[in-house]
């Protein structure tokens, strides 16, 4: 067994970006700040560098733990270290929060300089393609000219895809997990139920809830504890929690009984202390946004047409959220385009967060592919 | 890379198959393989066709190592269909020694025809003399080419060189060329009863 700890303590780093970004939505964001981590060492010819994008509730902690917090693993720790599938060894790996976040890079939670006061609902609405072009703001300022691979689960998956249409020439390698190239109709539903449980919360208050020191709490409770329910499979939850009860017999009541009960509750209040419900609200818009098949007429083959990037497309059996179709979709899109493609549709019990699991097969592709590019 | 390269001249070594299908590939073609393996023909017309190509494989330590050979491959169940690959978009589309274990044998070459500009399949012959003797002898065969016993077989649809003919003919599948082998040696007389593995190169009618 690899050391789970492997990376070692890790500090946070951060960039203020000086230069007007022009967003998707019309709207411009003066400045930036953007917090991001690295592991490994760039090499000389900078040609090792990996970017990591994270999903929905992820961010820019992908490996390693902080000096002062030792349950602060990242998220993605047992992936990205030295010795790992994608093996810092090799790899300079850039883990970077996106605009609009919470955890370090401007977002709603943010001082706008211009008023003093927070965004709030005044922050401007994020897409993949906006996270992309900060992210390669992040690479100028940091020397990478091109990176050897861009990766991503989910959300992730979505940017590491855009990142192939926007900066063709500026990515050798895309790395797609358990992404689509659109959400369904029953995925963007699952998001607006999310939204609706949070913004009509009494104390979302337009989204200035900071200015009444308070928190949409049971709302961002709420739009957890359905995602969750979303990323797990039937079968995960049944072996994991089954009908068991905490006290052994029913109570009659509305307190907790069921032990998934008990696992949903918790999860969602841990949220709540964690992130914001603004940046919760722009995470899933961005999801439903993105399309690039949209402006081709629905036609994801003619979309993909400016990709260069060799691909490693993966997907997990029991992930009804991103459906191995959607990954199909993806990958006959890049065969009609005569694009180096590889897929794997990996059986797991997980669903959804199967592509956050330590899953034999699934790091042994990851390590395989990333072991065959060049540095 | 040094040791996925000598297990691959190590496989090619043994397997005069691959000299054989690759005789027929124009260099630079784009190539489907369906049950390709760890990817080792692909690889093998790589270098000696320089060739663009996909696999297609349902086993996850195969799909591990055509990744590890660095062949792309997608992960598909052939039964299924080839739904993920346009009509006309391969010049050849390549069926090594899978077509006797396909539950839908003739969807298959239909599937290969609607794909590929050209088809090639190999299958071990069941009409081989040793094969027809041991079934004479009361056994169903066992040998290097069908190396199963009759209960754990993968192959539920073997044939012989004239059953794949007919199923050509019902498939409209007009045969270009056909090539038989024993071994390293090609076989031209009897070869329904001399040949051990069979090659077919075919297009649609």
């Amino acid at each position: 067994m690899p050391d789970s700890n492997a990376t070692g303590i890790v500090t946070p780093q951060y960039v203020h970006i000086d230069k007007p970004l022009k967003l998707k939505s019309g709207a411009v964001i003066s400045s930036y700040n953007l917090v991001y981590e690295t592991y490994g060492t760039l090499n000389t010819d900078h040609s090792n560098a990996v970017l990591v994008c994270h999903a929905l509730s992820g961010n820019h902690h992908v490996a390693g733990i902080y000096e002062d917090k030792p349950k602060s693993t990242g998220w993605w720790d047992n992936m990205v270290g030295p010795g790992k599938p994608i093996d810092t060894d090799k790899f300079f790996v850039i883990g970077m929060n996106n605009l609009g976040g919470c955890h370090g890079s401007t977002g709603p939670a943010s001082i706008d300089a211009r008023t003093g006061r927070h965004y709030g609902a005044n922050f401007p609405f994020v897409t993949v393609e906006d996270w992309v072009e900060t992210q390669a703001q992040l690479a100028e300022h940091l020397g990478i000219h091109q990176f050897a691979a861009v990766v991503g689960g989910s959300l992730g998956g979505m940017q590491a895809l855009q990142w192939t249409l926007d900066y063709p020439d500026k990515i050798r390698h895309a790395l797609v997990i358990a992404a689509a190239a659109k959400l369904t109709a029953q995925n963007i539903a699952f998001n607006d139920v999310a939204r609706q449980a949070i913004l009509t919360d009494q104390d979302f208050y337009g989204g200035d809830y900071y200015s009444y020191n308070t928190l949409p709490r049971r709302g961002l409770r709420l739009a957890r504890m359905l995602g969750h329910i979303t990323y797990l499979s039937d079968h995960s939850m049944a072996s994991k929690f089954g009908r068991e009860l905490r006290d052994g017999k029913f109570s009659f009541g509305y307190d907790v009984e069921f032990e998934i009960e008990s696992y949903l509750r918790y999860q969602g209040d841990k949220f709540t202390d964690l992130f914001d419900a603004n940046s919760y609200l722009l995470m899933t818009k961005a999801l439903d946004y993105f399309d690039p098949a949209n402006a081709y007429n629905g036609d994801l083959s003619a979309a993909l047409k400016a990709a260069e990037a060799d691909f490693l497309v993966l997907s997990f059996t029991t992930d009804w959220r991103f459906s191995p179709e959607r990954s199909r979709d993806i990958v006959k899109a890049l065969l009609d385009n005569n694009i180096n493609v590889s897929y794997g549709e990996i059986t797991s019990t997980h669903g959804h967060d199967s592509f956050l699991m330590n899953d034999a097969y699934y790091h042994q592709l990851v390590r395989a592919y990333m072991k065959n590019i060049e540095v | 890379m040094a040791t996925s390269a000598t297990t691959h001249s190590a496989t090619v070594a043994w397997r005069p198959d691959f000299a054989a299908i690759a005789n027929w590939i124009q260099p630079g073609s784009k190539i489907l393989d369906l049950g390709c393996g760890d990817g080792s023909l692909l690889k093998y017309l790589y270098q000696e066709r320089n060739i663009f190509g996909y696999g297609v494989e349902i086993d996850d330590q195969n799909v591990l190592g055509c990744l590890k050979n660095g062949i792309n491959v997608i992960q598909n169940d052939l039964e299924s269909g080839l739904s993920s690959f346009a009509t006309g978009s391969f010049d050849y589309v390549i069926l090594s020694q899978t077509l006797q274990a396909m539950k839908h044998t003739a969807e298959i070459i239909q599937e290969m025809l609607r794909v590929g500009r050209e088809g090639i399949v190999s299958f071990p012959n069941f009409g081989y003399w040793r094969n027809r003797m041991q079934v004479i002898r009361g056994h169903m065969p066992v040998s290097e080419s069908l190396p199963y016993h009759w209960y754990d077989t993968p192959n539920i649809h073997l044939c012989t060189l004239g059953d794949f003919e007919e199923l050509c003919r019902e498939c409209d599948a007009k045969i270009l060329e056909r090539r038989v082998m024993n071994k390293d040696r090609q076989i031209e007389l009897l070869p329904n009863l001399m040949g051990k593995l069979a090659f077919y190169r075919f297009e649609r009618k």
